[in-house]
């Protein structure tokens, strides 16, 4: 079995992201991107899977400008067999994304699609479901745990109240969560390996999919700041305060 | 305009944050529809048909609906959409696994969790945890939109007399199975909707000390949340995570003890009317975000707040 790992290109976590003078966006100008956290965790999993033998072939794929060949190189070092990198301006919606993927899922034939539940730049969460709409495939979302069970996989997804255990059909796409597995670091010597990988480009036309944007952003802004608060002395100030000034206890 | 909102329940109760939706559906405008699908949700629907508001109920009742399987309910909602200027779920579980396999299957982009309706296509909402705000505009002629509860105030759960109707629930996909739940019980109230949150970080160090947090949250009739470290480091299970991939709480008071303050923790709870901080470390971010710092040693503080709470 194959397995598909679509992989984003974000502003790096530990980076403080900050608003454009013009209000058109966030600052993407030298400044440090890496792979969504999410998707490492998907990556990470698709090796598991094919170390335990239940996959022959893991295949990352990445969408957007050719800067997004280094994440599917960050994929290869980890582990992938494979990329594929379709070439796309930076800004692509979701379900862009989506019907994309589903171009490559028809080509590659993939028995099982790792993504990450959400990326840390739109906080959409949609890419994963709509995929698996597109391909009228089984999804598992904001997944903690999976085994596969030949033609089907048990998940257990992370839902507000607790956990939720599914049977998903395969072929199948699964949206996974943090606590599915931790990634490892690729070593030296692998990322060394990546750049020898094979590496495929193509582009949206090539796919023949639309990737005009739906929807318009026509602002972007720093949320309103907190203003700095006070520093109590103990314990007894701390529950004063809280019942006569902030009056909520 | 006519909106459509997935109602969020277990079959018993409708979700909060369902009520939160309503309000969100008001600013927009228009007749106000809601789709209960489920099984044996009779009283869900009943509850539905009372909220200030909604003009009708829609109830798709089948086994196939009863633990809102996207596969299955996604169908359902395109089968209904026609008509429909916005179709709208909370940005629960549900909603988010649902809607947007529902606007892939009517080829339209969603707009996730709005924070504010500007007008009936304008909406705003946080990208990059919540460090930028952005304004969007839909052009699609069907807009499907999440709602972050905590932005909105629910609507009236009485007042309203919504006509019901049963529509077709369309059957099994047969594409996945549900097997069974494991929730967390607990007579706390629940943590997105909870007046006062008392979470707890790394500095708790271990999951046994989150009874002292326990304790506290009991004087206070709070909710226990905790911060993606203290979920990464296995002291308490992922549905108490507060934060951008979390939960995102708005109470009236939020106290963070042993929390550093992490850009992804405050994404999930800075919109927090008042916020606490205790940390022995003084340069810790959270104090930049909070009403009331207590610089102290958490193993502390916290056995002599619950004492002075009386």
């Amino acid at each position: 079995m194959k397995v598909l790992v679509p992989v984003k290109r974000v502003i790096d976590y530990n980076v403080k992201v900050r608003v454009k003078a013009d209000n058109s966006g966030v600052e993407l100008a030298n400044v440090k991107m890496a792979m969504n956290p999410f998707d490492e965790i998907a990556v990470e999993e698709a090796l598991r899977l094919k170390e335990a033998g239940g996959a022959d072939e893991v295949v990352a794929v990445s969408i957007g400008p050719s800067q997004n060949q280094e994440t599917i190189r960050t994929a290869l070092a980890m582990g992938a067999d494979r990329g594929i990198h379709i070439e796309a301006p930076h800004e692509i919606e979701p379900l862009a994304v989506a019907k994309l993927l589903k171009e490559v899922v028809a080509r590659e034939e993939p028995g099982l699609v790792f993504v990450g539940k959400q990326a840390i730049d739109d906080d959409c969460n949609q890419t994963g479901q709509m995929l698996a709409a597109l391909l009228g495939w089984a999804q598992g979302t904001f997944v903690s745990g999976i085994e596969i069970k030949g033609d089907s996989a048990a998940v257990v997804r992370e839902v507000d109240g607790g956990l939720e255990h599914l049977e998903v059909k395969m072929p199948a796409v699964v949206t996974v969560d943090l606590r599915l597995n931790e990634p490892r670091y690729a070593s030296l010597p692998n990322i060394m390996k990546a750049k020898k990988k094979p590496l495929d480009s193509l582009s949206a036309a090539d796919l023949g999919v639309d990737i005009e944007p739906r929807l318009t952003i026509t602002r972007v802004e720093e949320p309103p700041a907190r203003e700095a608060g006070i520093r109590v002395s103990d314990v007894g100030d701390l529950v004063d305060k809280l019942k006569n000034e902030a009056k909520v206890i | 305009m006519s909106i459509l909102i997935l109602a969020d329940h277990d079959n018993g109760q409708l979700a909060p944050a369902t009520l939160n939706t309503v309000t969100a559906a008001k600013e927009i405008g228009g007749e106000i529809h809601m789709l209960v699908a489920g099984d044996a949700s009779g009283d869900v629907a009943s509850a539905a048909a009372t909220i200030d508001g909604v003009a009708k109920v829609l109830t798709a009742a089948d086994a196939s609906m009863a633990h809102g399987i996207a596969e299955n309910v996604a169908p359902l909602i395109q089968s209904i959409a026609t008509g429909y200027t916005h179709l709208m779920a909370p940005a629960t579980t549900t909603g988010k696994n649902i809607m947007p396999r529902v606007a892939a299957l009517l080829d339209v982009m969603q707009v996730s969790d709005i924070i504010k309706v500007d007008s009936a296509d304008t909406f705003q909402r946080p990208i990059y945890a919540g460090n930028a705000i952005a304004t969007v505009t839909s052009g699609e002629a069907i807009k499907v939109v999440t709602v972050r509860g905590t932005a909105f105030e629910a609507a009236a759960a009485e007042g309203g007399s919504a006509v019901i109707e049963a529509v077709d629930a369309g059957g099994d996909s047969g594409l996945s199975s549900y097997v069974k739940s494991e929730l967390s019980s607990s007579e706390r109230p629940e943590l997105t909707s909870a007046p006062i949150v008392i979470s707890g970080g790394r500095g708790m160090q271990d999951g046994a000390n989150f009874a002292m947090l326990e304790k506290v949250a009991d004087k206070l009739g709070a909710a226990v949340g905790a911060s993606r470290a203290a979920v990464d480091a296995g002291f308490v299970p992922n549905d108490y995570q507060v934060g951008q991939t979390g939960k995102v709480v708005a109470p009236d008071l939020y106290v963070a003890v042993g929390i550093s303050g992490a850009i992804q923790h405050l994404a999930g709870m800075k919109d927090s009317k008042v916020i606490v901080a205790i940390n022995k470390d003084e340069e810790a971010p959270i104090f930049q975000v909070a009403d009331f710092g207590l610089v102290a040693d958490l193993f502390e503080a916290v056995p002599e707040l619950e004492t002075k709470l009386g």
